[in-house]
């Protein structure tokens, strides 16, 4: 079959290798576009969120390349996000884009959904249960190479010479693990790929302000539905980091579950009722930033999502008591860069200001100590 | 000759230019609408900058803020491009250094800058939605006929404010229509215009930041006496108008581009008579890779300058 899946981020790399692996032809989605966002607001509800929007629109335009099967995640509903692929499927339908969509629920919440719809890919592509669980195997350790390169870069950027040097060595250090074959191939490339992105030439003498990004699983990961925003801000010199990751995520809620650990960060402010989505991660993880000695926080969350509007209201608090500017951007429509840049800006020559003060500070009170 | 700084602010709406003193005093100020037409409209300030005072003033440092500036810095040769965020703060606390709450609404953007002991530490601007800013009156102004410079003075009028939904500027106009309607004066539906601009402006931009006096209050809105009066109503302490509240933005940063120019010794600055330069963009889609960037080619007269728009910087001149 022709099978497609959501671009989020670089992990397409690593599913188009699996697709192709199942036995199946891989319909690879094009990063998401204007055309994208056209096709995903014209056939979508309109006070649906973004994510929402931008699936869609891939969705149509792997339909029109020809997909038969989209495979996709559920999740027991951190949001509503967790039922969007149903709706999605309705709205296909009444497109009448004879597509299906597949979407695996975590196998914790429904072990039988689970091995129910592998089981229907591994079928349909022709292969056996072995050779599905290496495909699996390889898949993830893709999964984790792409992620770690990523983060690799976003630490690099703010000390590059040359701008640009940093993402070119990148998309160079993605061919590498692109082109690897198995586990172990998948090791050594990613070796390798550290290297070439470690010789990009640097100018260490830097001292780059550090940043976390929170929010929306989407908006974090795309980097498309973000303005780019790691890269943005690495070209302006800062460091990034960024809460989510789809190998952490995935961990996260499959097979560890570590997100207690957050909940009990997050407590003090969600005494009350719990928040859904990545609400309650967006707080613990300002608490965890800040801990962390980082400068400051981005929070990028889809125009509508009540789970970081929430979070939106209590992080006030949470910046003055751990002493960390919280910076919140909404983002819909608007694919105009300027506005992003502009506020991006402002909030590094906050974030620069206060390392000023807080040096001054700290030299008067050590010579107040001698 | 004296020497002057000149700072340019290219905003959505209206461009505005100033020359200061090296003491920052203002010598010189330009309001003009932007039309869609920045570089034009820069070339047109300019000229009269320099036919009005061009004879008694060398420029000894300049700088650009606003959407337009990175554009504008090119054509001007400016020495320093900085946000309006901090452009504004830097103005705001050159007047009064105590300012604690800035705010500020212009034409398409309306925003917060919460200053503590001369610095920034926390802002806000809208995002998504202009419902809380200029053009939100503008739109209401044209269509009950007011010019919209004598908005401020009927809504001083007004003894009973009518209650108006001002979450969304589409609404207000159907909520303000029907209050019309009902038979409800002028006057009184205006301040009630106000009163719901300033609670969308403190429920959008304005939630969750801790308000402190002095309250700065500038941008082009700040003409309204009715909203000077309504936020003074609404946060129940002195809201200051400086004399300059339209031209904020760029005197922070011809205040800016004096400490620039210093550092580097020079300044960059073109000269008042750019208006014989001919300033043109071209652009072109990168058949490079699949992201098909859009990329802008920008030259003077028939010298390529810069050319942005592409993500992997290829094209970089």
């Amino acid at each position: 079959m022709k099978v497609s899946f959501p671009h989020m981020g670089y992990s397409y790399l690593a599913f188009k290798w699996m697709v192709e692996h199942t036995g199946h032809e891989c319909i690879v989605p094009p990063e998401p576009s204007k055309r994208t966002l056209d096709l995903g607001v014209r056939h979508s509800p309109e006070f649906a969120c973004i994510p929402f929007k931008m699936l869609m629109g891939t969705y149509l335009e792997v339909a029109e390349m020809g997909a038969e099967m989209i495979i996709t995640s559920g999740s027991n509903g951190p949001c509503r996000a967790g039922l969007y692929w149903v709706m999605h499927q309705y709205l296909l339908e009444e497109l009448g884009q004879p597509v299906k969509i597949v979407a695996l629920e975590p196998p914790l919440c429904d072990m039988r959904d689970f091995i129910g719809k592998l089981r229907l890919i591994r079928k349909t592509g022709g292969i056996s249960t072995k050779q599905l669980i290496w495909v699996l195997q390889v898949t993830w350790e893709k999964v984790k190479a792409i992620d770690e390169i990523e983060r690799h870069s976003h630490e690099i950027r703010p000390y590059e010479i040359g701008k640009g040097d940093t993402t070119r060595a990148f998309w160079q250090a993605l061919e590498m693990i692109d082109a690897a074959n198995s586990i172990n191939e998948v090791r050594l490339a990613y070796r390798e790929a550290l290297k070439v992105l470690d010789a990009v030439p640097q100018d260490n003498s830097r001292n780059p302000l550090k940043v976390g990004i929170i929010g929306e699983i989407y908006v974090v990961l795309e980097p498309s539905a973000n303005h780019y925003m790691q890269i943005m801000l690495g070209e302006m010199g800062v460091q990034t980091d960024r809460s989510i990751y789809l190998s952490g995520y995935t961990k996260k809620t499959t097979i560890y579950d570590l997100e207690g650990d957050l909940y009990t960060v997050a407590q003090p402010y969600l005494n009350e009722a719990p928040i859904g989505g990545h609400g309650a991660n967006s707080i613990a993880e300002t608490v965890l930033y800040s801990r962390h000695g980082y400068d400051g926080v981005v929070q990028l969350a889809p125009f509508s999502c009540i789970p970081e509007i929430v979070a939106k209201s209590i992080l006030p608090t949470v910046s003055r008591d751990h002493d960390i500017p919280v910076l919140t951007l909404f983002i819909d429509e608007q694919t105009g860069k300027a506005g992003v840049q502009t506020r991006l800006e402002a909030f590094v020559d906050l974030m620069e200001r206060r390392r000023e003060v807080k040096q001054k500070q700290s030299t008067i009170a050590r010579r107040l100590v001698i | 000759m004296k020497k002057g700084y000149l700072g340019v602010d290219v905003g959505s709406v209206s461009t505005n230019l100033v020359v200061l003193d090296p003491d920052g005093k203002l010598l010189i100020k330009k309001y003009l609408r932007t039309n869609g037409k920045p570089i034009q409209t820069v070339q047109e300030g300019l000229y009269q900058i320099g036919q009005e005072i061009g004879e008694e003033i060398e420029i000894a440092g300049a700088g650009t803020t606003g959407s337009a500036r990175y554009l504008i810095s090119l054509i001007i040769g400016a020495d320093i491009v900085k946000n309006e965020i901090t452009a504004h703060a830097i103005a705001a606390s050159s007047i009064d250094n105590e300012v604690r709450t800035i705010v500020e609404i212009g034409g398409q953007d309306s925003k917060i800058i919460i200053m503590r002991d001369g610095v920034v530490t926390d802002f806000a601007m809208n995002t998504v939605c202009a419902a809380g800013t200029g053009s939100f009156l503008d739109q209401q102004a044209s269509r009950l006929l007011i010019p919209i410079e004598d908005f401020g003075s009927y809504a001083l009028k007004a003894k009973n404010p009518v209650r108006i939904a001002g979450r969304c500027a589409v609404f207000a106009e159907s909520d303000m229509i029907h209050k019309q309607q009902l038979g409800y004066n002028t006057e009184d539906i205006i301040a009630g215009l106000c009163e719901a601009l300033v609670r969308n402006y403190m429920n959008n931009v304005g939630k969750g930041k801790e308000i402190l006096p002095p309250v700065m209050f500038q941008g082009g809105v700040a003409a309204n006496q009715g909203l000077v009066e309504a936020f003074r109503r609404y946060l129940d302490m002195p809201v200051e108008v400086p004399e300059h509240y339209g031209v904020m933005g760029a005197i922070g940063v011809a205040l800016m581009s004096r400490d620039a120019s210093r550092r580097k010794g020079a300044t960059g600055f073109k000269g008042f008579n750019i208006q014989e330069i001919s300033f043109k963009t071209t652009s072109f889609e990168c058949k490079g890779c699949s992201n098909a960037c859009e990329v802008v080619q920008f030259y003077e007269n028939s010298e390529l300058l810069a050319r942005w728009g592409d993500r992997c910087g290829k094209w970089e001149v």
